[in-house]
């Protein structure tokens, strides 16, 4: 028995209740989806295997198209919001703003949202928009503009999904972009000010480059949870009116749990889940595995 | 003059779009306990005659038409079960994995921490469908532990994550003194190791106690009788049925099921906003 075989039965019992959950809710259902997608599985959960006929239907289905063109309007938009907006709170809450208080003070209020459980964020929303006038924006529109009250999620129903996301995910964009900023030299802002740049050269040629790994990593790391996650939009619109904010994760959700289309559901996950492995290569190639690695504290006994 | 005047009217106006993007995040939050408190609202947040009959889900039932809701108490109970158990197991699970990751050096090692990588990142509720075949082949549907389960490997991969990191600051001498003095493995982790990154347990702990309590999907899809309902089912059906009828009713819900995770966030504030993304690196 070699060393390293004999370390495994060392390390085994810390590992394997890990490597249990993880086989049991990871890889076995991953296995799952793929084999479902070729079932008609419903309710009663039984196999019957149908070939590829679920995905020759994903290619006729009538409403793929509008589905599709909503996930990439959905996933473009937020991660503007996501990345573009989450960098200006970080640049403002920790560059503009000396005073580390008073940064900190908006940090906070902005992380709220995401600590708050998804079903209180969408209250909040709902009676933010609600279509009558004890919705906060109808309020404000009738006593300010006179303008009527209108139903603002049936109205704008990609609009709305798209701020709600955006405002979760730019905190963590604010939060991560920040701890980048305070990590860059002092030297290098004053060197900076001593040349006479303005506050825009400052964020142009020394914040920008300093981030330009974050700002990548968060990207990516934003494309795929916003692809994959439809929480907020089964709660706030449910994909509503008529489809209009219906996107590629919730459908699959609705064909497998509204309509009990368990197999057809599969075969939308599938893609999911196929987009989300190349994303985590690329992460992976991107970032490279030892710079994602840390160090390991390992000494030969 | 102009030289001193232009900082100040660009100070000014970044101060103004903060406070104008910010707003509305307060606004809301403020209209959530002051609408919990009074009959109505005016201008949205003034409140206008105080009442607490928004809080009569405390020791009250809730009625609408036939329609009796249930008690609230055994529905908080499940909430703190399914969120006390996804803590412990998730701690203890992570403590154990991201020990031998970081301190261990064995056969298959490497391939587990590409696992772990790319799970991290990898959304689980992709997998909604499956899972849902999975607890139910282990009879594990319509229960707490379940929904449990699933949610503790689904975050185990993170926590693992920033566990090793903590793991990986403790100097080796440390952990070699305990060798010399004649603990084994398991006593060199569970008595030298583990009381020195104990700030970092309580990171992971309150993550993932937060986590748990703030718990929807699994819940709303794999908990389908009443009694194994948590907060946040009971809150999405209330919503539900009441959305435009109450709001007061529902703010005060809300604000009951809010509480422990203010107060868990003004207690780790700190540390949230510190929150390292494992492989961020300039």
């Amino acid at each position: 028995m070699n060393n390293s075989k004999k370390s495994f039965f060392v390390a085994l019992p810390f590992i394997a209740p890990f490597l249990l959950l993880i086989l049991f809710f990871y890889f076995v259902p991953v296995v799952l989806t793929f084999i479902m997608s070729f079932t008609d599985m419903d309710f009663s959960l039984r196999w019957n295997f149908v070939g590829i006929d679920n995905y020759v239907k994903l290619f006729r289905d009538q409403n793929i198209g509008i589905v599709f063109m909503n996930t990439i309007k959905y996933v473009f938009f937020t991660l503007i919001i996501n990345v573009g907006f989450g960098f200006l709170l970080a640049v403002i809450t920790t560059y503009f703003i000396k005073n580390e208080n008073k940064g900190l003070l908006f940090k906070t209020i902005w992380m709220f949202p995401r600590m708050t459980p998804a079903v209180i964020y969408a209250l909040l929303w709902l009676w933010f928009l609600d279509p009558t006038e004890s919705g906060m924006l109808n309020m404000l529109s009738n006593k300010l503009f006179n303008l009527p009250s209108q139903n603002w999620i049936l109205n704008h129903p990609m609009t709305v999904i798209v701020i709600a996301n955006g405002m979760i995910g730019a905190s963590l964009g604010m939060v991560v972009f920040s701890s980048a900023i305070k990590s860059i030299p002092k030297t290098y802002f004053q060197v900076a000010s001593v040349d006479g740049a303005s506050d825009w050269g400052i964020i142009r040629y020394v914040i920008i480059p300093f981030l330009k790994w974050p700002l990548m990593f968060m990207t990516i790391w934003q494309t795929l949870s916003l692809i994959t996650s439809y929480e907020y939009i089964l709660l706030i619109t449910d994909g509503g009116p008529l489809n209009r904010s219906e996107v590629w994760s919730l459908y699959s959700y609705h064909k497998a749990f509204k309509n009990y289309e368990f197999g057809y559901g599969a075969a939308i996950s599938m893609v999911l889940v196929i987009i989300a492995v190349i994303i985590a290569i690329i992460m992976l190639k991107l970032f490279g595995y030892d710079a994602m690695m840390n160090k390991n504290k390992i000494k030969k006994e | 003059m102009k030289h001193r005047l232009m900082p100040f009217i660009s100070k000014a106006l970044i101060y103004i779009f903060l406070i104008l993007t910010t707003l509305p995040i307060i606004i809301a939050y403020l209209w959530l306990f002051t609408s919990s408190f009074s009959k109505q609202v005016t201008f949205g947040i003034i409140p206008k005659n105080f009442t607490i009959t928004n809080w009569r889900f405390l020791w009250d039932e809730i009625k609408l038409g036939l329609t009796v809701f249930e008690s609230i108490w055994p529905i908080t109970f499940n909430s703190i079960l399914l969120a006390g158990s996804v803590t412990i197991l998730e701690v203890i699970i992570s403590l154990m994995a991201g020990f031998a990751l970081s301190r261990l050096d064995f056969w298959g090692k490497d391939f587990i921490m590409k696992c772990t990588i790319i799970l991290h990142a990898f959304p689980g509720v992709a997998l909604l469908i499956a899972l849902y075949y999975v607890l139910n082949f282990a009879s594990l549907i319509d229960s707490i532990i379940g929904v449990v389960l699933v949610k503790v490997a689904l975050e185990l991969p993170m926590a693992t994550w920033m566990i090793k990191g903590f793991f990986d600051e403790i100097p080796w001498d440390i952990e070699w003194a305990a060798y010399i003095d004649g603990c084994t493995k398991f006593q060199a982790w569970y008595k030298i190791i583990l009381p020195h990154i104990k700030p970092g347990i309580a990171a992971v702990a309150i993550f993932a106690f937060l986590a748990g309590w703030s718990e929807f999907i699994y819940s709303y899809i794999f908990l389908f009788s009443s009694k194994n309902y948590t907060l946040s089912v009971f809150i999405k059906n209330l919503i539900g049925d009441f959305r435009f009828l109450d709001y007061g009713l529902l703010s005060a819900a809300g604000l009951f099921y809010l509480i422990p995770v203010i107060v868990f966030f003004l207690i780790s504030q700190k540390s949230l906003m510190k929150v390292q993304f494992g492989g961020i690196k300039g």
